[in-house]
């Protein structure tokens, strides 16, 4: 029933309403008094050196283009399976090929190196 | 069921859920520092109130009270809202999670959640996966190191395991034929010759490997040991939370321990059968042994995290990233592929 997902919205209200709520009260309550020192970058005592946006490793990014492909492909595998007892041999046999396209894609990233971190 | 009395119902049940998931969330935290206490032989809180019971209330109050420090050089709206963005996605994927079956309270008729939705599952997914952004836009806005590379680490350590995660989920999803939480529970309802429950995990084909590569890939998503990384204390101070202080660090300390609290909810709801357990007696204890059944799963979960944090040392990153991508990956495809197979071969 489509109204039934009206309460997400609610709860979703509430919270969001609560949480700055709770911000804005301790604002009120509590002691402020910055210092310079107080108010520096953390770097265990020492002063800071360099800027803080600094480069790192490419590794990332790859890690997160291959979030793209393989969540697309749970995305893929949820409906279908859900539905899989109605789809039969078809469905079953369509989502092998699938698979296997994708099993085939992984080995070649594995080859590749796109795996390895260091 | 009139427009008004469906909201008031639905408010109501919001304010409950709020209120009982956060003295869930202050619990387990009670719980986390007495059990890791006895673990290392030391008490743990045992001076506000008796067994140090009172310890929540005393650390809220502290939190409410310290002084908030908004570093300068922070990139000040992403700053505030990060902490914020993390605490709304962790809390609100609990309006979905039912803890037990119909009730009927001044003559309405009502499911013990708060709201029962075909895509619940779906739902869940997606706003935890959400919950990402707050700890990325936290460790980019603090402009600092350490934080910099605590978010960067989290969120590739989060959507690495998301995959698995998700990828776990579809051996039950194909036994259960559902994304409703609540029909997936009834599906596991009675016993195998009255003694094996029907859970999931017991069924053939078995989804024991599904049920623990969930649970590893949600000690990942949760970022707790032994894939706490993000926030490794000796190597990058606290992570992505470094530059935060007083009620905006308790939101991300509240957020940790909510998505806990829901990552146990969601396998005990998919694979150990939920609300299920014996029941008898009168009416009033028939109501409430199934939440008690549920709620044992899920202290069951916590008290397992709080043990493997006591016991277990921190990955290396890359250990980490290769364990997550080399072998849990192709591990819950294999379960995939098995699962179908056995199930297509049977019908």
């Amino acid at each position: 029933m489509p109204q039934n997902y009206i309460p997400i919205f609610l709860f979703i209200a509430v919270v969001g309403f609560l949480i700055p709520v709770t911000l804005v009260a301790a604002k009120l309550v509590r002691p402020e008094n910055p210092h310079r020192t107080k108010l520096m970058p953390y770097e265990c005592g020492i002063d800071p050196v360099g800027s803080s946006r600094g480069r790192y490793t490419i590794r990332f990014y790859i890690v997160a283009i291959l979030f793209v492909v393989f969540d697309v492909e749970t995305i893929f595998l949820f409906p279908w399976a859900v539905k899989f007892k109605a789809l039969g041999v078809f469905g079953l046999v369509e989502m092998l090929i699938f698979l296997t396209i994708l099993i085939v894609g992984y080995i070649w990233i594995w080859k590749k190196g796109a795996l390895d971190w260091v | 069921m009139n427009i008004t009395q469906f909201i008031l119902v639905a408010v109501v049940k919001i304010v409950l859920a709020i209120w009982l998931l956060l003295t869930a969330v202050a619990y387990t935290v009670w719980l986390e520092r007495k059990l890791v206490g006895h673990i290392q032989n030391r008490w743990g809180p045992t001076r506000v109130g008796p067994f140090g019971l009172l310890q929540p209330l005393a650390d809220g109050m502290k939190f409410i009270f310290k002084e908030d420090l908004t570093p300068p050089h922070v990139n000040k709206p992403l700053y505030i809202a990060a902490p914020m963005i993390s605490l709304v996605f962790a809390l609100t994927s609990i309006a979905l999670i039912p803890v037990g079956g119909w009730v009927r309270v001044a003559g309405v008729n009502t499911p013990l959640e708060i709201t029962e939705v075909n895509m619940g599952l779906l739902i869940i997914l997606g706003i935890t996966s959400l919950g990402v952004y707050g700890v990325a836009l936290a460790g980019w806005s603090s402009n600092s190191k350490y934080s910099l590379l605590g978010g960067l680490r989290a969120s590739a350590q989060m959507v690495s395991y998301e995959v698995a995660l998700g990828l776990s989920l579809v051996g039950v999803l194909i036994l259960a034929g559902s994304f409703n939480l609540r029909e997936i529970v009834d599906a596991q309802s009675g016993t195998f010759w009255g003694v094996i429950p029907r859970w999931y995990i017991f069924r053939w084909p078995p989804q024991i490997v599904g049920f623990l590569i969930y649970l590893t890939a949600a000690y990942a998503e949760t970022n707790r040991l032994p894939f706490d990384l993000p926030e490794a204390e000796t190597e990058l101070v606290a992570g992505y939370h470094t530059e935060y202080s007083s009620m905006k660090f308790a939101m991300f300390f509240m957020a940790e321990y909510a998505n806990m609290i829901t990552v146990a909810c969601l396998a005990s709801l998919l694979f150990l059968g939920g609300w299920h357990g014996p029941v008898a007696g009168p009416a009033i204890v028939r109501a409430v042994l199934p939440v008690f059944w549920f709620g044992l799963r899920v202290f069951g979960f916590l008290f397992l995290y709080i043990w493997v944090r006591g016991t277990l040392p921190r990955f290396r990153y890359d250990q980490l990233m290769a364990f997550g991508w080399k072998f849990l990956l192709p591990l819950a495809i294999a379960n995939v592929i098995v699962t179908a197979l056995i199930v297509a071969l049977r019908s």
